[in-house]
């Protein structure tokens, strides 16, 4: 590219738009080449604030440490004594989010079964229905109870440990899923009623119950009909925490289930993922709040889910008031989901590892978001579960060093005050000290 | 015949002493007096038995029934017979919105009226209302047979996939993707045999056919203005 025009005048250095980025014009383009939205996996990409904008301060003279693999630091967790007479017992307080048998093939949910499972703690079911696969393998499994209904039969429901009535998701808080053609298999057709190869409307609400006063005779009747044995979870996004959880809680939940917007999805709009909800970290103490007022935290539990990635996060989590969390897209980058031995396959597809995200295609080179057979013999089940059971052992054993550091004995023992944030919107979000100072945004008292 | 009062022992034992009842009990009759609207009513029932309501009941009565029969000899509330996977649900009276909602099989008869989204999202049900429905009836229903002697309220069958919906009388309007299909002789055998086994007198004849005209079974731009 020459400097300067034919007469000698220099050009102006080629300036790119900080508002019609390569990235938005590629959308346009691609909007206009097909006609419609586009649409993927996972959860949102944008940058928000999160769990790295915070620290925990450590012990120090007025706090003194546990020592580390010589003090206990418990890690269990039960979920729904309040009104169920067999609550969940979990060894860790890191669960298994809900992802269907549809998004993700019949191997994968055996998987996340026998991971969860030799870790101690429970997995999920998804919109599609329970499979043997994943019910043989999880020693405690959460039948979710979803708008679409697809699957459910009050055999199952009676076979769970615990149900999930899901009215949002972090991803599409106020929407429904849609799972595409390609990926309606024989079996996934059969198990939704639904011919193969159409795409696979999920609703976005409950076809037989609107508002919170309906939710709690739901709930009666999922309590009378699996004998007030199991937990009934509430799942909501993290829209309006605070009034959610408080209607959730008044409706009879057990257990709130609580999805920021960097929680996954199968499939939706990239609009939605990246447009709608709040990012985790703004959804947690608005809801904690709402158990505190209603003195019903500790007794109803607050489980937090929406891009937990390490021990660290469980351990910030846990401080800032949640019982446990739940883990989807990490799960799935443990079982072998986006890894770079891949990578000339993701470049087949447009993308590369760390980014494939197109999950609603079936074409996932790693085996696991698919429903085809080929690529499904390239995921083992077993070695999948083991490396699932590696993982959550680690993020243990992280957040149990860094709640020993914090001098606490049980990780329920964390606290908000044993955390610090980075950045103004973290201090505000979490309400805890900007670090440095005795002050955050919006902290009673100070005026601002 | 055994005789519940559920105001006297609470809806908690009603529903466990039906669930008690396994495939070959003796105590196959049962009858249920004062229910007073209450919800959740023979809820989760798994055996042969036959369970009369005598009065109106509230939310979900008769829902997610396996096998059993149950007859409310008076009006039911939301979502009656919701998720019933088999057995029969009769009420004698009107029914309120989403009855038989996401059913999966059984047969489901209202005498009365129904409301709104009668037979929202069924998946194999049948469904037999004497009377008239409401609107945004059989709202993606995916299998199973809607009948309707009556007349059928706006947006019959928006986004349906392939169930059957019958209607004697008039439909004020059709929703998203929902037209008039053509009666052949196995769709007069199918509601030959519902009309009988729902005690309707009605004409198989008389009756029109709608369903699913498969045009948003797959997304297409073209389309757009239809999602």
């Amino acid at each position: 590219m020459s400097s300067h025009d034919e007469n000698g005048i220099p050009h102006t250095t080629p300036r790119q738009s900080a508002t019609f980025t390569s990235d938005v014009n590629s959308d346009i383009r691609r909007a206009a080449a097909t006609g419609i939205y586009d649409i993927r996996g996972g959860g949102a990409k944008r940058k928000v604030p999160n769990f790295d904008d915070l620290l925990f301060m450590g012990a120090s003279i007025s706090r003194y440490p546990l020592e580390g693999y010589r003090e206990k630091c418990e890690t269990s967790v039960t979920i729904g004594g309040l009104h169920a007479s067999n609550p969940i017992e979990l060894d860790i307080p890191i669960t298994i989010a809900g992802m269907s048998f549809g998004a993700l093939s019949g191997p994968a949910k055996e998987a996340l079964g026998r991971g969860a499972s030799a870790a101690g703690t429970s997995t999920t079911t998804g919109d599609g229905g329970m499979t043997p696969e994943e019910r043989g393998h999880s020693s405690k499994l959460v039948y979710q109870y979803l708008p679409s209904r697809y699957g459910m039969n009050p055999d199952d429901l009676r076979k769970a440990d615990a149900i999930e009535i899901v009215v949002g998701q972090g991803a599409k808080p106020g929407g429904g899923g849609m799972l595409l053609g390609q990926k309606i298999s024989d079996r996934v057709a059969e198990m939704r009623n639904l011919p193969k190869g159409i795409d696979q409307r999920s609703a976005c609400r409950h076809p037989d119950w609107t508002g919170p006063d309906d939710l709690e005779i739901k709930i009666l009747e999922l309590r009378e009909i699996t004998g007030w044995r199991v937990p009934i979870y509430v799942k909501v996004a993290g829209a309006r925490p605070y009034y959610d959880v408080t209607l959730a809680v008044k409706a009879g939940a057990d257990a709130v289930v609580l999805d920021g917007m960097q929680g996954g999805t199968a499939a939706t709009q990239d609009v939605f993922i990246e447009h709608v909800g709040q990012p985790t970290l703004a959804i947690i103490r608005p809801a904690v709040q709402a158990l505190q007022d209603l003195g019903m935290h500790r007794k109803v539990q607050l489980i937090l889910s929406g891009g937990i990635r390490s021990g660290a996060d469980v351990a910030k989590a846990m401080a800032l008031g949640a019982d446990a969390v739940a883990i989807g897209s990490a799960a799935l980058i443990a079982l072998g989901d986006n890894d770079p031995k891949w990578e000339t396959e993701y470049n087949k597809l447009g993308t590369t590892a760390g980014a494939y995200d197109d999950w609603h295609e079936g074409k996932d080179p790693a085996g696991i978001t698919t429903q085809d057979p080929e690529l499904m013999k390239r995921f083992d089940p077993i070695e999948g579960g083991r490396r699932l059971r590696n993982y959550l052992k680690v993020m243990t054993l992280e957040a149990q060093t860094i709640a020993r550091a914090c001098g606490k004995n049980h990780m329920h023992n964390l606290e908000p005050e044993d955390l610090v944030a980075l950045t103004m919107e973290a201090a505000a979000m979490a309400r805890v000290p900007l670090s440095g100072t005795d002050w955050w945004p919006g902290k009673p008292g100070t005026g601002y | 015949m055994q005789t519940f009062d559920l105001e006297a022992l609470g809806l908690r034992k009603l529903n466990s002493t039906l669930h008690e009842q396994i495939e070959d009990t003796n105590q196959t009759a049962w009858e249920v007096i004062n229910p007073k609207g209450s919800h959740a009513i023979a809820v989760g029932l798994d055996s042969p038995i036959e369970v009369t309501i005598k009065g109106s009941t509230g939310y979900y009565c008769g829902g997610m029934n396996q096998k059993a029969t149950i007859k409310v000899v008076g009006s039911a509330g939301p979502g009656t017979a919701e998720n019933m996977m088999s057995g029969k649900v009769i009420i004698e009276g009107d029914a309120s919105q989403y009855a038989g909602a996401t059913g999966h099989g059984g047969l489901l008869v209202i005498k009365g009226n129904a409301s709104s989204r009668c037979g929202i999202s069924m998946k194999g049900i049948n469904i037999v209302v004497h009377g008239n429905i409401g609107h945004m009836s059989a709202f993606m229903a995916q299998s199973g047979n809607l009948v309707v002697c009556g007349d059928a309220g706006d947006a019959l069958g928006d986004s349906c996939y392939e169930a059957r919906l019958f209607v004697r009388g008039s439909v004020k309007s059709l929703g998203a993707d929902c037209e008039e299909k053509e009666m052949r002789p196995e769709h007069i055998q199918i509601l030959k045999e519902l009309l009988a086994e729902a005690e309707s007198d009605a004409k198989p004849e008389e009756f029109k056919r709608y369903g699913s005209a498969r045009n948003l079974y797959n997304f297409d731009v073209d389309n757009a203005a239809a999602y």
